[in-house]
């Protein structure tokens, strides 16, 4: 199967004149399905904030199988934040004839833009053969925030084969490279250099062009999970756990140690300030409780 | 024609550039992750050639190609490349220390107008492949010496930090050669790869103890 799916968002205006974001190109390819969406869990620097865009990516189908070919391109567009997620995790699974699958999520966030992208977990199934690139090219104003969970194997399962490759650049330059070959025809890849033992490896990259004056402090939080600080004003949370709850929540302390504008936590102990984006309840008089 | 000498003069660990001083992130990882056989290193090892050994000799050979063929911007990008590729702070400046220490070394004991571009303060394997240039090694031998170096570190350091036999350790090192060659050949395909398409395999547990390593008060190795 083959499927190319387009989101695009775009600073507009709302009735009162005020800046939203609004999903300008909302292009599904089944299955690929792109849905607008309310906000589900704690977000970063988003916030439950009304004026952002907020789309979803549901599976239309099973896998990516061996043999599926998946391109998703993403551009948030200048001034508009984006917040995306997925309804449930995805299952990389063995294609009826074999062969590799391939997915490509090609994302641009213009300037002043910022992209938040909460995935769900990636999980490895017996046989899998998957390449999985990620590239984002960023404008030097432009924030973003992705979360990345890889899981080896459903429970008791030996996982099958899988390539992540991750690209930043940063106004044309590269900022962060790596690629995880994962998998039983990956040589060393259960080595105490690489991954162990550990079933989930997750990954939370930051890029905020405020850091570029003072980058966060290198931060080790849990003997398998640290916060490190790349070279540019860009973060890397990387965790290892044994299951998917340990891993959920070493990164979600990860985000927390950022602080203000990206922790979730720091928001609702700042509320209803919050650093501009204002959680809804503020802004609606019907939601504030009458005395 | 050959330089075979050369070729061992500086892949040899008594070569005086600093890398005794050196563990390659074994000595955290033997406490972190309970290292205690001679198996355990042996996994280590496979594990570290195949991720940052392989980086560091594709790298090495494109730095030696582009040094033969006067690239300086290039010299330059490889070494940006390299940042983006080192997520660790504490992985990144040991690099820069460790090729700080190679450069004097080689521009001392081989003075090259090959070494003209030669920046100090580069990574230690952009300074691999320009020193393998100023020996006029080919690009496949600047790749075997980074890969050699990947692991005999490591396991020079394993007979201190886990008190196992010398000859199993090198017994380890000797069932990893074929890898070791073939890790090479690979490395060297890179020579005129683009610097952004480089390999960049990522060693999340390295990473890791890289930083626990930094943060201790006594310690055997600098790294």
């Amino acid at each position: 199967m083959r499927a190319r799916a387009t989101l695009t968002t775009r600073r507009g205006f709302d009735y009162a004149g005020r800046p939203i974001s609004k999903v300008h190109v909302l292009r599904s390819h089944a299955a690929l399905v792109l849905r607008p969406t309310q906000p589900k869990d704690a977000e970063p620097l988003v916030r439950r904030a009304s004026q952002a865009a907020r789309v979803s990516l549901v599976s239309g189908a099973a896998g990516p199988l061996g043999g599926d070919d998946f391109e998703l391109n993403i551009c948030v567009g200048e001034g508009s934040t984006l917040l995306f997620n997925e309804i449930s995790a995805t299952l990389l699974l063995p294609g009826p004839r074999g062969g590799r699958s391939h997915m490509r999520i090609n994302i641009t966030v213009e300037d002043d833009a910022s992209f938040v992208w909460m995935a769900e977990p990636l999980i490895a199934a017996h046989g899998c053969d998957h390449i999985h690139d990620v590239n984002i090219n960023l404008a030097p104003s432009a924030r973003m925030l992705m979360r990345d969970q890889l899981l080896l194997g459903r429970h008791n399962e030996q996982p099958g084969n899988l390539l992540q490759n991750l690209r930043i650049r940063r106004g044309g330059e590269t900022l962060f490279r790596q690629q995880l070959r994962l998998g039983p025809r990956a040589l060393g890849w259960r080595s105490p250099a690489v991954i162990g033992a550990y079933k989930c490896v997750g990954t939370v990259l930051v890029v905020d062009p405020r850091w570029c004056e003072e980058p966060p402090a290198t931060r080790l939080f849990a003997p398998d999970a640290a916060l490190l600080a790349l070279e540019g004003p860009a973060v890397m949370i990387s965790v290892l756990a044994a299951e998917t709850l340990t891993l959920g929540k070493r990164m979600g302390q990860g985000i927390n140690l950022l602080g203000d504008p990206w922790s979730p936590a720091a928001a609702r102990r700042d509320a209803p300030e919050g650093g501009g984006a204002t959680p809804l309840q503020s802004q609606d008089p019907k939601l504030i409780p009458v005395i | 024609m050959s330089h075979y000498a050369a070729l061992l003069l500086l892949a040899d660990g008594r070569l005086p550039a600093g890398g005794y001083a050196h563990s390659g992130g074994l000595e955290p990882t033997v406490r972190t992750q309970g290292l205690v056989h001679a198996a355990d290193l042996e996994s280590f090892l496979v594990g570290r050639a195949a991720t940052t050994g392989l980086v560091a000799a594709s790298f090495a050979a494109a730095a030696c190609r582009a040094t033969y063929t006067g690239q300086q911007v290039l010299l330059y990008e490889l070494d940006r490349q390299l940042d983006a590729r080192m997520p660790s702070k504490a992985t990144r400046t040991v690099s820069r220390a460790l090729g700080r220490q190679l450069s004097r070394t080689v521009a001392t004991i081989r003075p090259s107008p090959l070494l003209d571009d030669l920046r100090q303060d580069s990574h230690q394997p952009i300074i691999y492949g320009m020193a393998a240039a100023a020996f006029g090694l080919s690009v496949r031998e600047a790749a075997q010496i980074v890969l050699h170096e990947s692991v005999a570190g490591p396991a020079a350091a394993a007979v201190k930090v886990l008190s196992i036999d010398p000859f199993a350790v090198h017994a380890a090192l000797a069932r990893l050669s074929e890898m070791l060659d073939a890790l090479a050949n690979e490395a060297a395909e890179h020579a005129d790869t683009p610097p952004d398409d480089l390999p960049g395999l990522g060693t999340p547990l390295l990473d890791i103890a890289a930083e626990q390593h930094r943060s201790w008060g006594v310690r055997l190795f600098a790294s």
